[in-house]
């Protein structure tokens, strides 16, 4: 148990499997999430990256196998780990800063602390002054700022985040992309976060896990190191970034139809 | 609708359907239609009248009792039929049953089991509207997004909080349809009540003005309640509208 502490490591999957009646979703997939870092799961549509991600959440029940979180086994949600939905999961009837409160609203926190928490990871994620704004009246980027903001305010040590970026427009995404970049150095939280999208992968991760379906398992597991220190407008030129890129599609293709 | 350019305000049809009964009224074609202006004349006459006062009270108190019991009792079963599979399988096929059945029909029974008075008139009323209010409120829990609900239990959502916080409201539109026919279902009930169980209120009345061939009087009576009725019916789908912004988006 303590090992897992001391190797730096937040989140464990271990021999995770889940099956749907017949169909295996997940077979016998272990991987580590190193603390502090962001890792991304990336793989074609059907790979189960999703399935994974809710599991660690404890929001599904692994068939067999475990997930440690900071040495525990977990297997229902808890305050270690927030959600990040890829429609952002916001109630409409509720104002932005009520939508951010929620998770301390849940924990009991009385309504002139969590709202002052809400204020401020409100302002953090750029939405100062849409308060008491009504999601139907913000864009889709904004929603998912508000959807940001709700699970930074439960100050969770691991971030889970599903396809968050894939349902806003392509402009407001690159935008999220280099925020999230300075979130995850700023933030001492380990990220771990779903996408489709190769660039995107690459781009933000410090460790990329490739998933590949039927049977789904981790094919390969990639480091970007070289250009993580440079600024946000120059990774995406960088030889290495590209490099990455192209191998990780020359691996993935065979698997689009 | 427009007309000759002008914009004509809404239910101006009502002012020509009224036009022709004035017409057929006055010209005594049938005795069972008298003039709408006579009708209304008979209305402001029984209005201070100690009966119709009785009668409206009577009425609207078995009306709300049932339209309360409907709605308080619907609505928290149709969110956990929505939630829960067990109890879904339980009472759907009844609640399918009643929602069909002629309940007159089972009207009798019921004042075998509750007696002629009020206890079987509110219980008529509750029988009229609940269905329909479960039905919806079921039906609203079922759309929810799949996520708001993953959203609440990954902030750790005990199944209290999940219900009044989430489901409760992301199922408000539908709900508010649900009670709104269902009232209009009650209003049905409530005067069938009156005439089949214990001649009271309004059922009172229509029995007493159409047994003497009081037909102004009986006329003025169904404009009462035909009025009542369509004022909190479009005061329930205000409320609908108001919230409906959402529903597009849970």
């Amino acid at each position: 148990m303590n090992d897992s502490i001391t190797n730096n490591i937040a989140v464990s999957v271990k021999n995770v499997s889940k099956n749907y009646g017949e169909t295996e979703a997940l077979k016998d997939m272990s991987l580590d999430f190193p603390k502090g870092q962001l890792t991304s799961l990336l793989g074609p549509s059907g790979c189960g990256k999703t399935t994974l991600l809710k599991i660690i959440a404890g929001l599904l029940p692994a068939t067999s196998g475990e997930v440690i979180v900071n040495g525990v086994k977990v297997t229902t949600p808890g305050p270690d780990r927030a959600f990040v939905f890829q429609d952002f999961a916001l109630m409409p009837w509720a104002s932005v800063i009520r939508n951010v409160a929620f998770g301390l609203e849940l924990r009991g926190v009385n309504k002139t602390e969590r709202e002052s928490i809400a204020h401020k990871y409100i302002g953090d994620v750029g939405l100062k002054g849409f308060e008491h704004s009504y999601p139907h009246e913000l864009s889709g980027g904004m929603r998912q700022r508000v959807g940001l903001a709700r699970a930074l305010a439960v100050n969770a040590d691991v971030l889970l985040m599903d396809e968050p970026f894939s349902a806003v427009d392509e402009q407001t995404r690159r935008k999220f992309q280099e925020d999230l970049l300075n979130l995850v150095k700023v933030e001492k939280k380990t990220f771990i976060f779903v996408t489709h999208s190769i660039e995107e992968a690459v781009y933000v991760s410090d460790q990329i896990a490739i998933l590949l379906p039927r049977p789904s398992r981790v094919s390969e597991i990639i480091k970007p190191s070289g250009f993580k220190h440079k600024d946000a407008d120059s990774i995406r030129k960088d030889s290495e970034y590209l490099d990455i890129v192209d191998r990780i599609w020359k691996s993935l293709r065979t698997y689009v139809q | 609708m427009k007309l000759f350019g002008y914009k004509l305000p809404g239910m101006s049809s009502l002012l020509i359907w009224g036009a022709l009964w004035e017409i057929v009224g006055r010209s005594k074609i049938t005795y069972f239609l008298p003039s709408v202006t006579e009708i209304f004349n008979t209305f402001l006459e029984i209005l201070p009248t100690e009966a119709f006062i009785q009668a409206v009270s009577e009425t609207g108190y078995a009306l709300m009792s049932g339209l309360f019991f409907a709605t308080f009792i619907g609505i928290p079963l149709g969110i956990l039929m929505g939630k829960n599979r067990i109890v879904d399988e339980i009472l759907l096929p009844w609640v399918n049953i009643f929602l069909s059945a002629p309940l007159t029909a089972l009207v009798p029974v019921l004042m075998v089991l509750f007696g002629f008075g009020m206890k079987s008139i509110i219980i008529t009323t509750t029988l009229f509207a609940i269905w329909i209010i479960m039905l919806n409120a079921r039906a609203g829990v079922l759309q929810i997004n799949r996520s708001l609900v993953d959203m609440a239990s990954s902030f750790g959502a005990k199944p209290w909080d999940a219900f009044f916080k989430i489901y409760f409201w992301a199922a408000l539109p539908e709900i508010l349809g649900g009670v709104r026919i269902g009232f209009i279902r009650a209003v049905k009930g409530v005067i069938i009540g009156q005439l089949l169980i214990s001649v009271v209120g309004f059922g009172a009345l229509f029995e007493i003005y159409s047994s003497n061939f009081l037909m102004s009087h009986f006329w003025a009576v169904i404009f009462v309640l035909f009025t009542l009725a369509f004022i909190l019916s479009e005061f329930l789908a205000f409320l609908e509208r108001k919230v409906s912004y959402y529903a597009s988006n849970r």
